[in-house]
């Protein structure tokens, strides 16, 4: 059973299409890696599935609960909107880490927050605090930070700041974890270490969704891989299918001028 | 020399009390003007687009004019105003009743309260803009980062922006403020019996001295030594929330 469908997703800001008519499934445990020219509706994608952008129509199920039905104008309400969003999670380009929290406290407080009121915090409220850091320590080891817990994001570099992030998006165990360029931010010489990161992720079957630059990366990775052009999905199938066969014009072009820079 | 020893403590009396009434000025125009300012910053960034509108010319009716003109025209103005409405007219509108009616009462209780208001409102204006731009200048990402883990606005607003708010609005806020240290010298104008006004007293004559001027260059001390003290204050807040960027 697929763990994710989503369904002729449009949406235009104004006049532009951005996205037409997107449609796609995931099977749980899998890597799905989105390529496509700048424009083409790869970050929209994104914000929809987070609930930071409303699709003007489309379906968007995971594990057959339906999240959002655009054609159904049913207002929902905050609480929903929050439990419904917590399926995904979002690693940014930019990071955007809490400036003024350590590492250990970015990837703690949202867990903290959501565990307000819980009849564990009732029951005890010191447990579930040292529970909630156990876990976040874990994760920041998982990304290779653990002696960095207690730095600021301005006392860490590019790279150490992306692990940061990605370890705080996993703290809320979402179903599926997104990523937006993980890397474009980054100086070359960092980005090695952020897709080590995804790439243990992916060996542990997090199903993941990428958005990425990354043509070697995304072919190595991923199950499938998904070429947008122009806010709709041109191509998708296994990636050395997509990669060494392309069966669009558009595709072809498209890797041609990664190739050619490749080349250079 | 000895003329001076003796003038000290009577002239060092008086300024005491005219400048615990420029620090009452200053106090009582922090406490309207910094919530006030919150407001009108709120209002700016409605969506509300008369609101917006409103609160921009305001902004630039007192930000653009002195105060020294806006302190004349609300001491002054309610008696010229009142004088200027016929009884018929007031008669027929409740509004204009009230201005016609409306008094700074007599004495200094009148004059502070006047000078009080006018301050706030100018520096409401000049709070209103920071805080405007301590909001705005929050990257849209803190945001979106909250809300994508599942942080309600309120959580949003108090766990991830207030700091970084408070960090960057701090530097221009305790400029203004003490701006406004020196600023309530204005007050000068209508009479207020502030420290200027207590040290002025001296050179026409008052408590048996007359005709010396160093009192008035010494209400510099008390000026110099109240921002002294907020700039160590203002420094230790801006080190204490230098830990991060
Ligand atoms: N909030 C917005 N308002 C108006 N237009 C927008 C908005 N967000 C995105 N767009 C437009 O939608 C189109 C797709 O943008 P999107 O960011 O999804 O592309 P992308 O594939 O992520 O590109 P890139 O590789 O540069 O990140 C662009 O033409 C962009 O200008
Ligand atoms: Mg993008």
């Amino acid at each position: 059973m697929p763990i994710l469908q989503v369904e002729h997703i449009r949406k235009s800001f104004g006049q532009t299409k951005v996205l037409d008519d997107i449609s796609f499934s995931m099977e749980p445990g899998n890597t799905l890696s989105i390529i496509g020219s700048s424009g083409s509706g790869k970050t929209t994608l994104l914000r929809c599935l987070n609930f930071l952008e409303r699709p003007d129509a489309g379906v968007i199920r995971v594990r057959d609960e339906v999240l959002l039905d655009a054609g159904e104008p049913k207002k929902v309400t905050d609480r929903e909107t929050r439990r419904k969003r917590l399926h995904f999670g979002l690693v940014f380009q930019s990071f955007n880490l809490f400036p003024q929290y350590t590492a250990l406290q970015n990837v703690t407080l949202a867990e903290e927050l959501l565990a307000h009121d819980t009849p564990e915090w009732k029951a005890d409220k010191s447990q579930t605090l040292k529970r909630i850091r156990d876990h976040g320590v874990e994760l920041l080891a998982e990304v290779g930070l653990a002696n960095r817990m207690d730095n600021y994001p301005h006392q860490l570099s590019g790279g150490q700041c992306q692990r940061v992030a990605i370890a705080r998006a996993l703290a809320l165990r979402p179903d599926i974890l997104c990523f937006d360029e993980p890397t474009s931010a980054l100086d070359p010489e960092l980005t090695g270490e952020v897709l080590r990161s995804i790439r243990k992720l992916a060996e542990r079957n997090t199903t993941m969704i990428i958005v990425t630059h990354e043509m070697d990366f995304a072919r190595d990775v991923s199950n499938t891989v998904i070429f947008m052009d122009n806010g709709r999905i041109c191509e998708q199938g296994d990636p050395r299918e997509v990669f060494d066969n392309p069966k669009q014009e558009r595709t072809r072009q498209f890797l041609a001028r990664y190739h050619g820079e490749d080349a250079r | 020399m000895d003329q001076f020893a003796q003038q000290f403590p009577v002239v060092f009396k008086t300024l005491n009390v005219g400048f615990l009434q420029t620090l009452k000025l200053f106090c009582v125009t922090l406490l309207g003007a910094l919530p006030l300012g919150l407001l009108l910053a709120c209002g700016e960034i409605s969506r509300s687009r008369v609101l917006r509108t409103v609160i921009k010319v305001l902004v630039w009716i007192i930000r653009g004019s002195p105060l020294m003109i806006q302190l004349l025209i609300i001491y002054y103005g309610p008696g010229l105003l009142a004088s200027s409405i016929s009884a018929e007219a007031a008669a027929s509108s409740p509004f204009l009743n009230m201005l016609r009616n409306f008094r700074w009462s007599g004495g200094e209780d009148g004059r502070f309260a006047a000078a009080s208001v006018a301050f706030i409102i100018n520096y409401a204006c000049y709070f209103c803009e920071i805080f405007r731009g301590g909001i705005q200048g929050i990257p849209v990402g803190q945001e979106e980062a909250g809300l994508v883990l599942g942080m309600t606005g309120r959580q949003i607003f108090f766990k991830v922006k207030l700091l970084q708010m408070v960090k960057a609005i701090l530097p221009p806020i305790s400029n203004e403020i003490i701006t406004l240290v020196k600023d309530t010298s204005l007050a000068r104008i209508i009479s207020l019996q502030e420290v200027i006004w207590a040290g002025q007293a001296f050179l026409k004559g008052s408590q048996g001295i007359s005709g010396v001027i160093w009192p008035l260059f010494f209400t510099g001390v008390y000026y110099l030594a109240a921002n002294g003290l907020l700039t160590v204050g203002f420094a230790k807040l801006e080190k204490k929330l230098g830990y991060f960027r």
